[in-house]
């Protein structure tokens, strides 16, 4: 079947199998920053923002998304750089795999509560599991990004 | 592997209805359950432009199309004020956000799974579902029918007075639950819904009076002796039958307490 939507901003038309989930797809169209990571749901690291909203592009049809917008972190770059820094400097990572997912998280979490609390912080990223590190050094790093726009004060 | 031959977009309720009919299809709700599963579907039927993803509140109800996602319920501020958060309660550690943003209504009823927080907390209001083409029945009614091939189209709230409460125990923040419990006083009638035992969950009423003066320390406690004595339970990867018989005990006290205030 035939779809066309828009990926990062550009329309993008494709053949494809009705089984193609969003995740083959974008990859297949250069956005290699999504990432496979479970495949069932469990881990975070395909999560894309449809029509804004971040959803896990392994369990969601490519069909689905026909007629809609994606994004990838490929289309977020600079919204992303505000912050990634401050997380880098905590050495949150260790192999960076779980990073873009838990990014296009973050972007969506500040999108939608530009002020979260740690607690809030923890809730909205639940999602996205990381195997290298305690995520602490993740949630410091955020929390230091929000101080330095002065925001309040936690950790 | 799931693997999909045709995908469709129903246009009308009827033209899905009829879609399903075959031993080979299914609807579409977030496709999370669905794709764990190992089926060869020759069609997969998505209601996504049926208008069925919204919450639309009146003075008497809450009703809620199939396709609403967990997500929006959990941000819904009239049916948590209802609720007093216990909607929010239930759903907020159902693994993440992205999870919940593409996890349906329909499709965690349909399912009738035996660990549902969403079912859980749904079995302690005063609930009906809307099928196509049976029409409306209670929730636990349909809770316990079998499944066929109708569709779920709707969840419909009465917002009949009440008070409601909400408690889970999960090994882990994001996984499965162990033991699910709900409380709630709606239009004067106490319920206590105890799922996730790992079978469906089943519903408490005080049928010997243990709340009639209301709830204090000692009649929740007795009540939770109750509930340990009837409700079955069972063993599984998660927790032994009596693991979860203790858990009876003390969610279903700290349910109720929360519910006296
Ligand atoms: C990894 C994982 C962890 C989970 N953890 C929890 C948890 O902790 N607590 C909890 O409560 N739940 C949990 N769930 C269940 C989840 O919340 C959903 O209930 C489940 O995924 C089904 O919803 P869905 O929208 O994905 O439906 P689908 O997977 O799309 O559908 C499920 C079934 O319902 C049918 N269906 C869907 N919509 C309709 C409709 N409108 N009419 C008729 N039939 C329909 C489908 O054909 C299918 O048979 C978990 C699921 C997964 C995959
Ligand atoms: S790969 Fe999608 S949630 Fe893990
Ligand atoms: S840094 Fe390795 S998975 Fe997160």
């Amino acid at each position: 079947m035939e779809i066309e939507l828009k990926l990062n901003g550009k329309t993008v038309t494709d053949h494809i199998e009705a089984d193609t989930v969003l995740l083959d797809f974008v990859r297949a169209h250069g956005c290699l920053s999504v990432k496979r990571g479970c495949e069932t749901a469990n881990c975070g690291l395909c999560t894309v923002l449809l029509d804004g909203v971040p959803v896990l592009s392994c369990s969601t049809l490519a069909a689905r998304a026909n007629g809609r917008s994606v994004t990838t972190l490929e289309g977020l770059q600079e919204e992303a750089a505000d912050f990634v820094g401050f997380i880098a400097d905590q050495g949150a990572e260790q192999c960076g795999f779980c990073n873009p997912g838990f990014v296009m998280n973050t972007i969506a979490l500040l999108r939608e509560n530009p002020d979260p609390t740690d607690d809030e912080i923890r809730q909205y990223l639940a999602g996205n599991l990381c195997r290298c590190s305690g995520y602490e050094g993740q949630l410091r790093g955020i929390r230091n990004y929000l101080n330095s726009r002065g925001a309040r004060h936690e950790v | 592997m799931l693997t999909i031959k045709n995908y469709v977009r129903a246009q009308s309720l009827e033209e899905a209805y009829a879609l399903n009919q075959s031993r080979r299809s299914k609807i579409l709700g977030g496709m999370l359950w669905l794709k764990m599963s190992d089926l060869r579907l020759q069609t997969a039927i998505d209601l996504c432009d049926l208008g069925l993803d919204t919450i639309e509140e009146t003075d008497e109800c809450f009703s809620i199309g199939c396709m609403t996602s967990l997500r929006s319920l959990e941000k819904h501020e009239g049916l948590n004020a209802y609720t007093g958060g216990a909607v929010r309660a239930a759903v907020r550690d159902i693994v993440g956000v992205q999870f919940r943003n593409c996890a349906t209504v329909g499709g965690s009823l349909f399912g009738r799974f035996g660990f549902s927080d969403v079912l859980t907390v749904l079995l302690s209001m005063d609930c009906l579902v809307e099928l196509y083409p049976e029409g409306l029945v209670s929730l636990k009614e349909f809770a316990a029918m079998k499944r066929n091939n109708s569709i779920l189209v709707r969840l419909v709230i009465r917002k009949t007075p009440g008070k409601f409460s909400y408690q889970a125990m999960r090994a882990q923040k994001t996984d499965f639950p162990v033991l699910t419990c709900a409380a709630s006083c709606v239009a004067g009638e106490y319920r206590v819904v105890l799922g996730a035992r790992p079978m469906k969950a089943m519903v408490l009423r005080d049928e010997q009076g243990i709340l009639k003066q209301g709830i204090c320390e000692e009649s929740a406690k007795a009540f939770a002796d109750f509930a340990t004595s009837v409700t079955p339970t069972g063993s599984n990867i998660r927790g032994s039958a009596a693991y979860r018989t203790h858990l009876v005990r003390v969610l279903t006290r700290r349910a109720l307490q929360e519910l006296g205030g």
